[in-house]
């Protein structure tokens, strides 16, 4: 009869772990991972491809907009499935005929606008985009910035931003969106400002916020990020890498 | 014009490019940049005429101009006429048939590799199964050397990945230490930094090398940043090992990734000048990937595996010590699923190898792509049968900068231990001495020169 009920061997390195949040010091059963990481992994990884499948909770976002006071529309891109949305990103970079009409009748010319997209995790976004907006448009209405009724958008890549923002003649749109989930963060939200949005602008012409969600960059953060970058871009009407970001110390709090 | 006829139906294809696209395996990003075949017929009657094609037609039609692309005068200025007398009379389908024959051993195809044009070798690996692809390129040797010898056989190695989201030096630090307690890092010890810049660059540079110094390990080092941040980090006295630069098939390609061959050359040189290398004076480190010609705009209408090739046309002029195909990071645009991940990362290991190329790679997939652990394992394993030099080691296959999943440094005991391989000869003595490892390759972990090592890291 076997002697050792436990087969694995700890490192004796773990206190490493407090410098970095690789996954270090796990162990081995022979030269493999003890069952305990690899199903930690495998459970990480299926959190991700769920994020990615994952759809826009149309029902909590609306109401949640409702009660801060926002109207809102939903819209589609062009794209038919997650799985053209996936092999074909250009589907996702224009809106889709019926929505595209339904835009061109919306009343337009706001200082901003801001498009909630599902992106590569709608879980993302189901959680925090309107928690973002809350936060963000409460400083910028003091200062008498009028927003346009929030586009919601399903199928989306950033580049959606362009066709809407024109449409509604948005001054600056702000795009919340779902960024492609890593192992240990499924729920990462990235939000994108583009100056004076039309058709065929590239990524270099827009500022990024990445990280959003409560193990990264707060909601709080999120929202004085951006509250500057809108303010800087308004004052010198540019955005993108020529926009510099010289507001110092706000992530070291 | 090329024209194949099937039962009552004629195919054509109006010039080779088309051809060579036609009859690549299918994969996403020839469907996205329209290239692909139509339909499981078209891609196999291509496979067939181009089996028929005489490989002296990739001398004189050249998919981009001569006139036009300095990576396609590279490849006619360097082409090997003498030794092209071996496969002159070569059909694609013969020299298929020829790579598999007793004739073809590896002296023989290391002496031709520079008569094999890049499109030649894209070809015949189009035509090639997956058993033809591990069986030819086990047979290619490719030995290189700087302080540890690469590619010896019953060697196999790994790139330890230390990567940090914010390059703290202690997390990097942290992530080193478990990789060498793993026995990895043969290859090379390889940070991706979070900002490309030189001040970075050097700090990053520095800590490896003092670790190295401090415990004679026998390891190079390279930060993985723009060719021109590393020249300029050399300049101002950083103990470089490694230059660094990703590459792409095309001038314009690599104009994309603000690069020449010019460049390529003076910090090649540079690098040389510094006289590091020990047991070798191979430097470069070079990265490249299916699929980053369409992303770039820089693809002329030609197929990413035959784009891909032609990259390491540019690779092998500068004698690099390591080549690593990043198969699976682009994403599922390119590479859809863990099947095409896993022939790509096959293709691009034989066409390398055939060119001469020391040949490693980045088994790895995104979140978003169809593909999981499972077709790692598999890619990995497939890699190993084939020869490959080396692979990556991540602390748990996890990599928190790049988010994206490459392969753990169990992954690579794993490999040692079922194929009986062992870490290059200089860098397993080390672990030997230190106690690591046992002369078996087990782990011990637990010893008093390994302790040493522990503590230098509780105390910095």
């Amino acid at each position: 009869m076997l002697k050792k009920h436990n087969s694995i061997e700890p490192d004796s390195w773990e206190f490493l772990r407090k410098h970095t949040a690789a996954r270090i010091a796990l162990g081995h059963a022979g030269v493999s991972l003890p069952t305990k990481e690899l199903l930690a992994f495998r459970l990480a990884h299926a959190q991700a491809r769920d994020a990615v499948y994952s759809e826009l909770n149309k029902e909590k976002i609306s109401t949640e907009l409702s009660e801060i006071g926002f109207d809102y529309l939903f819209v589609k891109s062009s794209s038919v499935s997650r799985d053209e949305y996936l092999k074909n990103p250009n589907s996702g970079k224009k809106l889709d005929q019926e929505f595209l009409q339904k835009l061109k009748q919306f009343p337009s010319s706001y200082d901003l606008c801001f498009i909630i997209g599902d992106g590569l995790s709608a879980v993302a976004v189901n959680e925090h985009s309107v928690a973002v907006i809350n936060l963000l448009s409460l400083k910028l209405k003091k200062q008498n910035w009028s927003i346009a009724p929030i586009i919601v958008s399903e199928q989306t890549r950033v580049a959606l931003t362009d066709e809407i923002g024109n449409l509604l003649n948005a001054n600056i749109v702000v795009m919340l969106i779902g960024e492609r989930p890593g192992l240990s963060s499924p729920d990462s939200m990235g939000a994108y400002i583009t100056y004076h949005p039309k058709p065929g602008l590239t990524d270099e012409r827009r500022n990024c916020v990445s990280n959003i969600r409560p193990d990264g960059l707060s909601y709080s953060f999120a929202a004085e990020k951006l509250f500057y970058l809108l303010t800087e871009m308004n004052a010198k009407k540019i955005s993108g890498v020529q926009l510099k970001d010289r507001q110092e110390g706000l992530f070291l709090g | 014009m090329y024209k194949h006829t099937v039962g009552s139906r004629t195919y054509s294809f109006q010039s080779l490019k088309e051809l060579l696209a036609k009859a690549t395996p299918l994969r996403s990003g020839d469907q996205l940049a329209g290239l692909a075949a139509e339909s499981y017929e078209e891609r196999v009657v291509a496979q067939m005429k181009l089996a028929e094609l005489p490989l002296k037609t990739f001398l004189e039609d050249h998919l981009i101009p001569y006139e036009k692309d300095e990576v396609t005068r590279l490849i006619v200025d360097n082409h090997d006429a003498k030794n092209f007398q071996y496969i002159s009379h070569f059909t694609v389908g013969d020299f298929r048939n020829w790579l598999l024959s007793e004739e073809a051993d590896s002296t023989l195809l290391s002496k031709i590799k520079f008569s094999i044009t890049p499109e030649m070798a894209a070809a015949v690996s189009k035509i090639m199964s997956l058993q033809d692809l591990i069986l030819v390129a086990s047979k290619c040797k490719v030995i290189t050397s700087f302080r540890t010898t690469i590619g010896l056989p019953g060697r196999f190695s790994t790139r330890l990945q230390p990567n940090h989201p914010t390059d703290d030096l202690k997390g990097i630090a942290a992530s080193l230490l478990d990789g060498l307690m793993y026995g990895s890092g043969d290859a090379v010890i390889g940070v991706n930094p979070a900002t490309d810049n030189v001040h970075a660059t050097i700090k990053i540079v520095e800590l490896i090398d003092s670790v190295r110094q401090k415990y004679s390990i026998p390891i190079q080092s390279c930060v993985l940043s723009h060719i021109s941040t590393t020249i300029e980090s050399i300049k101002l006295g950083a103990p470089v090992d490694l230059v660094f630069q990703s590459i792409g098939g095309s001038e314009a390609l690599n104009k994309s990734f603000g690069i020449n061959l010019s460049l390529l050359k003076e910090g090649h040189q540079a690098a040389l000048q510094l006289n590091r290398g020990t047991t070798g004076k191979n430097l470069m480190y070079f990265e490249t990937g299916q699929g980053s010609g369409l992303s770039a705009n820089a693809h002329h209408g030609i197929d990413q595996q035959t784009l891909e090739t032609r990259a390491y046309a540019v690779a092998r002029v500068f004698d690099p010590l390591l080549v690593n195909t990043v198969v699976g990071f682009i994403g599922p645009e390119y590479l859809y699923n863990g099947k095409q991940i896993i022939r790509a990362g096959l293709e691009d290991h034989f066409c390398g190898k055939l060119l001469g190329l020391p040949m490693g790679c980045d088994v790895c997939y995104t979140n978003h792509a169809e593909a999981d652990q499972d077709d790692m394992d598999n890619l990995l394993t497939l890699l190993a049968a084939a020869g490959c030099n080396f692979i990556m080691g991540v602390p748990g296959a996890d990599d928190i900068m790049l988010n994206y999943q490459s392969t753990s440094f169990h992954d690579a005991l794993y490999v040692r231990k079922l194929f009986g391989l062992k870490p290059a000869p200089e860098f397993e003595e080390w672990l030997l001495k230190i106690g690591i490892v046992d002369a078996n390759m087990n782990l011990l972990g637990k010893t008093e020169g390994a302790q040493k090592l522990l503590n230098y890291v509780k105390k910095a």
